[in-house]
């Protein structure tokens, strides 16, 4: 299904193969990740009843990461996709973080 | 495969995209139309009508401002006139200007594609854009009447005012919409569509601009979508978030608007730039000098674009913290934008200045938008700011820089491509008067801003001391001059299409690829798709 | 010459569908848009929840832990039905491909009926924005639900039009417009709906779990 001779051309140039190539990604994997996911749902919960004052947010929003993650390497296919995929998302993530840290600068020195 | 089967159905080289026969025919062969070039004319059409009630509206608020008290007409009337003169030009022109008009038309032919790669999206973008320009209007004839918050529509008098603020803000939401929805389209095109041999450094610079302008548009605009949505639950619903009596913080507002405003400013300016960056090299038979530092730096406005929009808030109450590093980073956009102008100074070394209509409006761009730029670092400095916040320094500063800059180039560009739009040329005299007509007024309209914002007197005033007002005689006085030379231009183009010379397909002896291709263009850019083996401004190997 | 007689073929008006790569880089770039609108409410939520600790604490307390945690584990499940939509779909099982989409429309809607049940019983102790009772409440009281009721609402809607998306996939897969060789407009639609997954992976303990 790979039919990128037009690479020698130039770099990723703006002609497509017709057919495309993919991955299927196997019924069992998926049900692994369906799995992790609950399992860290429950993790989330649990750890939230723990009084660890502020790290309680800490590790709440490392935990939701790590689902993120899994969604969007897994589910999203984010893991077999070009390398394309995987240099566009920090764009958006990176400029998120920005606004919402500057942001602080303010609200925090008031 | 051989080359017999490389001409699509449809793509008729023989006629101009004009000529086309689609599946409609008179008006709707245009308003459904999803060819990219035909879509860039509409919008063409569209934003120079809202132009034009905005200028007059321009005018209207400089002969109010001829003399103290009330001149014209009643001070509310004032503060709606000036609020959609401010939206208006902002959001209908300025901001889409470029991009949406000739990045429409000619990225797809600069890059060698036949079309964008979402062509009905893209038609869909001038849909919203004409809904939301319509709304905005439509919200002046309203219960409520129209709005008076100037266009940055700040809390809590968004949320208090009578006026319909509502309505004109999702007009607003909508040509955001817009603008992200043909962001998105360009930077899929510039990824997927480029002919082959068109690698990253051989894209045309005005390309790169798109390309930066896409990603600002596509990751900024959704939060300035976000927060007009909250001025509308706010106003309807009272959350909260704005309003100090239920623990809201209006300065969260003013944050929000211009972490998406100030990266805007550079969806206006940068393709203004990309426009002069083609304009440059053709008047001056000479390869662009530094064609990877202007590349890099659009795309370094357009990272630094994110880091700074404290500026706008000195005095609005901000944490002393954040004024100190606002101000700091502020100046750091100052390093890109010099390194183009001097890049834009060094191609005119030694070349062969053809002084023609569009190269005296890239002259003219650089020369406004340095003193714009300047000013803009006189405002960024914290101490100088809290004397000038609000004046008309600021109101000077910026309208050099928008129309200085984003206005002259998009004219410039206009009399650039005009000929490969159309099909027409248009008389150079005429053009040329124009020009200076417009260069005149728009100095003596605009720099007596800076004296007066020095002085101390503030922008948005109904009325004001009687010492201001020489400096406010002579800036009326240009409005006229400018309004004489945006009308000179609109007759010699206009007349132009009705009785120009049949143009040429390269009449100013350009070497980006639009100019390969006949004037107008065939339906679908190119015969076959061309293959590049050099970058865009090599005129050596052409006069060899 | 060969390699660039494909590329004629391709870039015409009538053959952009074929861009598969194209439609999915776009399909990101849209979901990029998605996540920084949310992410203009995630900095107000920040703003305000550290300006306001510990009225949000109190606020979150009235919030039903178990049916938050019911609805993620019925989106979650939903994503799981999505991606194997679509896996069915490119190996050509078609009937098992529309039935787990079914699946998904249906977990979708039963998240909203949680969601109705949830809020309706937030109304009728005269928690809602705007209302007299919710007025009486502290200050950050009154901002976290105006957040609760601004982030989730927003993320419900995105989860009609997933529905809505997913009835209009459907009717293409049963008229076989979508099939082994042509699916992006499905795992598009699966790139929508894991998004929106994604979002409430992060609103449940940012909402619920900050007693």
């Amino acid at each position: 299904m790979k039919e990128y001779e037009g690479k020698a051309n130039g770099g990723s140039t703006g002609f497509q193969p017709v057919k495309n190539e993919y991955h299927v990604i196997p019924y069992r994997t998926y049900a692994m990740v369906w799995i992790g996911l609950a399992v860290l749902t429950g993790v989330t919960i649990w750890v939230a009843g723990i009084p660890l004052g502020r790290f309680n947010v800490l590790a709440a929003l490392l935990i939701a990461t790590a689902k993120a993650g899994l969604v969007l390497f897994f589910f999203m296919h984010l893991l077999y996709e070009t390398t394309l995929f995987r240099l566009l998302l920090p764009v958006a993530l990176i400029t998120l973080a920005s606004i919402i840290g500057l942001t602080f600068f303010d609200f925090s020195f008031r | 495969m051989g080359m017999t089967d490389t001409v699509p159905a449809g793509a008729h080289p023989e006629i101009s995209f004009y000529e086309e026969k689609g599946r409609y025919g008179g008006i709707f062969s245009w308003i459904f139309s999803t060819n990219h070039k035909r879509i860039g004319i509409l919008y063409f059409v569209t934003m120079m009508t809202f132009f034009a009630v905005a200028a007059v509206l321009g005018v209207l608020i400089r002969l109010e401002l001829i003399a103290p008290g009330k001149t014209i007409m009643e001070a509310q009337t004032y503060n709606a006139i000036y609020t959609l003169h401010g939206v208006l030009m902002i959001f209908l022109f300025v901001i889409p200007g470029l991009p949406a008009v000739f990045g429409n038309f000619f990225l797809p032919i600069q890059i060698g594609a036949k079309d964008v790669s979402f062509p009905a999206i893209n038609l869909l973008s001038w849909w919203l854009f004409l809904a939301g320009g319509i709304l905005a209007v439509v919200s002046l004839f309203t219960k409520g009447g129209p709005i008076d918050t100037g266009w940055t529509f700040y809390a809590p008098y968004s949320i208090r005012t009578e006026t319909n603020v509502s309505l004109a803000v999702f007009g607003v939401f909508l040509i955001g919409l817009s603008s992200i929805l043909t962001g998105l389209n360009f930077l899929t095109t510039i990824h997927r569509l480029r002919a082959p041999g068109m690698t990253w450094f051989r894209m045309p610079l005005f390309v790169w601009s798109l390309y930066a302008t896409g990603w600002i548009q596509v990751l900024a605009t959704p939060i300035i979508g976000i927060t007009l949505l909250l001025i509308i639950f706010e106003r309807f619903l009272g959350i909260g978030f704005f309003d100090p009596t239920k623990g809201g913080d209006p300065l969260l507002l003013q944050h929000m608007f211009w972490i998406y405003s100030h990266p805007a400013v550079y969806i206006m300016i940068l393709p203004g730039m990309g426009a002069i960056s083609e304009i440059i090299p053709v008047f001056s038979r000479r390869t662009i000098f530094g064609y990877k530092a202007i590349a890099m730096s659009s795309l370094g406005i357009a990272i630094l674009g994110y880091f700074v929009w404290g500026h706008h808030m000195f005095t609005s109450g901000m944490s002393v913290t954040a004024r100190v590093v606002f101000s700091f980073l502020t100046f750091f956009v100052a390093i890109p934008t010099a390194i183009k102008v001097f890049n834009w100074i060094s191609t005119l070394y030694k070349g062969s200045i053809d002084l023609a209509s569009p190269m005296l409006y890239a002259l003219s761009f650089i020369f406004l938008f340095s003193i714009g730029g300047l000013t803009g670092l006189v405002l960024g400095a914290l101490a100088a700011d809290v004397h000038l916040q609000d004046t008309y320094f600021v109101v000077g500063h910026f309208h050099y820089v928008m129309f200085g800059g984003t206005g002259f180039a998009f004219f410039g560009a206009l009399h650039h491509w005009f000929p490969k739009m159309f099909g027409k040329m248009f008389d150079e005299r005429a053009a040329k008067l124009a020009w200076g007509t417009l260069f005149v007024g728009f100095m003596v309209l605009y720099f007596p801003m800076f004296a007066l914002g020095w002085h101390g007197m503030p922008r948005r005033y109904y009325d004001y001391l009687p010492q201001f007002q020489s400096d406010h005689v002579i800036s009326t006085v240009g409005s006229w001059i400018l309004i004489l030379g945006l009308a000179l231009m609109a007759i010699n183009l206009l007349a132009a299409l009705w009785k120009g010379k049949k143009a040429e397909a390269n009449p100013w002896g350009g070497t980006t690829l639009e100019w390969q291709i006949p004037s107008p263009p065939p339906p679908e850019n190119f015969e076959e798709i061309p293959r590049v083996d050099r970058g865009p401004y090599e005129f050596a190997r052409e006069t060899v | 010459m060969s390699t660039i007689a494909a590329g004629v073929a391709t870039t015409g008006h009538e053959k952009h569908v074929s861009d598969y790569i194209g439609a999915k880089v776009g399909m990101w770039l849209f979901l990029f848009t998605e996540l920084l609108l949310f992410g203009g409410l995630f900095l107000v939520y920040s703003v305000y929840r550290a300006m306001y600790h510990t009225d949000f604490h109190t606020a979150a307390k009235e919030l039903n832990v178990t049916l938050g945690a019911v609805n993620t584990i019925i989106l979650l499940t939903s994503s799981l039905t999505m991606a194997c939509s679509i896996s069915a779909t490119q190996r050509g099982n078609r009937k098992l491909s529309i039935l787990l989409l079914v699946m998904t429309a249906l977990f979708g809607i039963a998240f909203l009926v949680n969601k109705y049940f949830e809020w309706g019983a937030k109304f009728q102790h005269g928690i809602y924005p705007g209302s007299d009772q919710l007025g009486m409440r502290e200050n950050g009281e009154i901002l976290f639900y105006g957040l609760y009721y601004m982030m989730t609402g927003l993320h419900g809607l995105h989860v009609i039009v997933g529905v809505l998306l997913f009835s209009v996939v459907l009717l293409f897969l049963v008229k076989k417009k979508i099939h082994q060789e042509n699916f992006v407009l499905i795992e598009n639609s699966g790139l929508y709906w894991h998004l929106v997954d994604i979002i409430w992976i992060f609103l449940f303990p940012l909402f619920y779990l900050i007693t």
